[in-house]
């Protein structure tokens, strides 16, 4: 047990290695930021005093190092555009992200899961189809459009909801819906899937058979177990949320590290760009830990087959 | 026991049990995915012939968003409108069907072809190969696809086929991890023990044994891609990293629609969604029911 973990431990490690090498390869690969941080017609010497003030001046071993080094004690670096630590702006922004990732999550539970057990429960019927139906449309309709479409409709014409920004509840609703929309059809299929699996089940047959009522049967004995993949999906998927919402926060313009991101990119913002996608790693990189140590702890077969 | 196994399970290749066998085939075949995929590509190849304007440069004499015709102020020779330079809207839906599906099917292809190599030579050569691979393959899934496309993106520079490549080198994970572990299998039986016995290189084993025992998945899982980097394409265009203007393409045209959204002019944000909705619903359709035809046990990949 130990060993598994210890192992899963040094895993991750490498990885978030592998990934920051190649997030750092690439932003040094594609061009000068020396000559994005210097006024126009700047002279050499302007350019390699930048270059000094900045520590572009060292081989990239070194600057990879030094910022691997700063990464671990939570320093990601200076903002060229804000003139700030990469982590105060993260951090400033880091909750809202939070909070449109749990609702967005709760939204994806609230459809999928439903949906997802009377589909597995009238397996084959009209209630099934329909569900089938919202999985193969949450697959297909881009969540960003999603979004475009919700702002026509309950900011435009309706004008019940404001467009964008950030402020009480009635501005995260829409980006939550056009967020939690993919994941909650992902939600659907496996809640549907997980309890077909656990009502074709032994104990399930048993307990029909002692004469339960169908409603004790799915709600206490099949829904209790089937909800175990379903709960870990929604955890991982709330971190991938709240990391991944980039096209959501810039349509509704919500304050979160998306949008930070977005900023990054159009100003070129290296360390901005790459504090932020290396904390993107860092945080699923985690939850994937956590959740393999977890399951085994609970599942010994899982530690013993790898 | 071996006259049971040797009576023919499936009808008999006579010319009406392939008949029959066509028609069982026709009649399973996923009717909505192949006319809606099979008008797409028809307009994206013959969008020279079919579009009434040229999509990249405004319309003589008409003047910026303009309705669609039915609509008050809209005409009849511009069916679904102008957008915000005067350009033919349908005429650019119909070029962008060409750049989604390009894009599309190029990625996938690219994706699926980075991966398999891959996942075939983890799966295959072992040890400390397959150690690397899978940790490069973990360090990719570490960061969620879209945001490390718009990384990519960004940095690289936007062009369709730059895009293609983004994609093609974000999207390839499923399958190395997916088909490494086929492989893994695949090595541990007889025909392949026997080929190496027999003194095939690795080379030949993998190409005459490996590779065609793998494609079914390999296909299958693209099926699955080709939706997954449509919709991805569309986002980083809408975004400003993806296919640059004015080129045609479905997600910079809702991208240039979004100023005109809060003054109703919903046409220029409705059609381009519509058009990518349907693509990839036709996609996700013909990808169902190719994975009941090539994977028989249904391990849902």
């Amino acid at each position: 047990m130990t060993q598994f973990i210890v192992r899963r431990i040094l895993y991750s490690i490498v990885t978030l290695f592998i990934l920051s090498g190649t997030i750092f390869l690439v932003v040094r690969m594609t061009g000068d930021p020396v000559l994005l941080l210097a006024e126009a017609g700047a002279s050499t010497e302007d350019l390699d005093r930048v270059r000094q003030q900045w520590g572009l001046d060292r081989s990239w071993p070194v600057q990879y190092l030094a910022f691997m080094e700063n990464a671990v004690r939570g320093e990601l670096g200076k903002s060229f555009n804000y003139r700030m630590p990469v982590s105060e702006l993260y951090f400033e922004r880091l909750p809202n992200s939070l909070i449109l990732g749990l609702a967005a999550t709760a939204i994806s539970l609230l459809v999928g899961v439903p949906a997802g057990i009377v589909s597995a429960v009238k397996v084959n019927s009209w209630w099934d189809n329909a569900a089938k139906g919202i999985g193969l449309l949450g697959l297909s309709i881009p969540g960003f459009w999603l979004g475009l479409v919700l702002i026509l409709v309950f900011s435009v014409w309706l004008r019940w909801l404001p467009t964008s920004g950030a402020g009480d509840w009635r501005h995260v609703v829409m980006p939550a819906v056009a967020l939690g929309w993919y994941f909650a059809a992902s939600m659907l299929r496996l809640t549907r899937s997980s309890m077909l699996e656990v009502l074709g089940s032994e104990y399930i047959k048993l307990a029909k058979l002692k004469g339960l009522p169908e409603v004790v049967v799915i709600g206490m004995h099949a829904f209790k177990n089937a909800l175990i993949p379903v709960l870990t999906l929604a955890g991982v998927n709330m971190v991938v949320m709240i990391n991944a919402a980039v096209i959501v926060e810039v349509i509704f313009a919500w304050p979160g590290i998306g949008r930070l991101l977005y900023e990054g990119i159009f100003q070129r913002d290296f360390p901005l760009v790459q504090g932020v996608v290396i904390m993107a790693g860092f945080m699923i990189v985690g939850i994937n830990l956590v959740v393999d140590v977890v399951y085994a702890l609970i599942d010994p077969r899982i530690r013993l087959t790898r | 026991m071996s006259t049971i196994a040797t009576r023919p399970v499936v009808a008999p290749r006579t010319a009406s049990g392939r008949l029959a066998r066509f028609v069982k085939a026709a009649r399973e075949a996923p009717l909505v995915a192949i006319v809606l995929l099979g008008g797409l590509v028809f307009m994206a190849i013959f969008a020279e012939l079919i579009a009434p304007y040229d999509p990249t440069v405004p319309v003589p004499g008409a003047t910026m968003f303009d309705p669609p015709f039915w609509m008050e102020g809209g005409r009849t020779t511009m069916i679904l409108g102008s957008d915000f330079q005067g350009r033919d809207v349908l005429s650019r839906l119909i070029y962008g069907a060409r750049v989604s599906l390009i894009v599309g099917l190029m990625g996938t292809l690219v994706a699926g072809g980075i991966g398999t190599a891959l996942g075939i030579l983890a799966g295959y050569v072992g040890g400390w190969v397959d150690q690397i691979i899978m940790r490069i393959t973990d360090a990719w899934l570490a960061l969620p696809a879209i945001v490390f496309a718009i990384f990519l993106a960004a940095m690289i520079g936007p062009s369709m086929w730059n895009i293609i490549i983004i994609l093609g080198a974000v999207y390839w994970t499923r399958y190395a991890r997916v088909i490494r572990g086929e492989v893994l299998s695949l090595r541990e039986r007889d025909f392949v023990k026997l080929a190496e016995i027999a003194g095939a290189s690795r080379f030949r084993v993998i190409k005459r044994h490996i590779l065609p025992n793998v494609m079914n998945t390999a296909t299958v899982l693209a099926s699955l891609t080709v939706g997954v980097v449509i919709i991805a394409e569309a986002s980083l265009s809408f975004l400003g990293v993806g296919v640059p203007p004015p080129q045609p393409a479905w997600g910079l045209m809702l991208a240039e629609a979004r100023p005109t959204l809060m003054a109703g002019q919903w046409w220029l944000t409705v059609f381009p969604g519509v058009c990518i909705l349907l693509i990839v619903l036709a996609t996700q359709l013909f990808g169902d029911w190719l994975r009941v035809r090539l994977d028989p046990q249904q391990r849902n990949l």
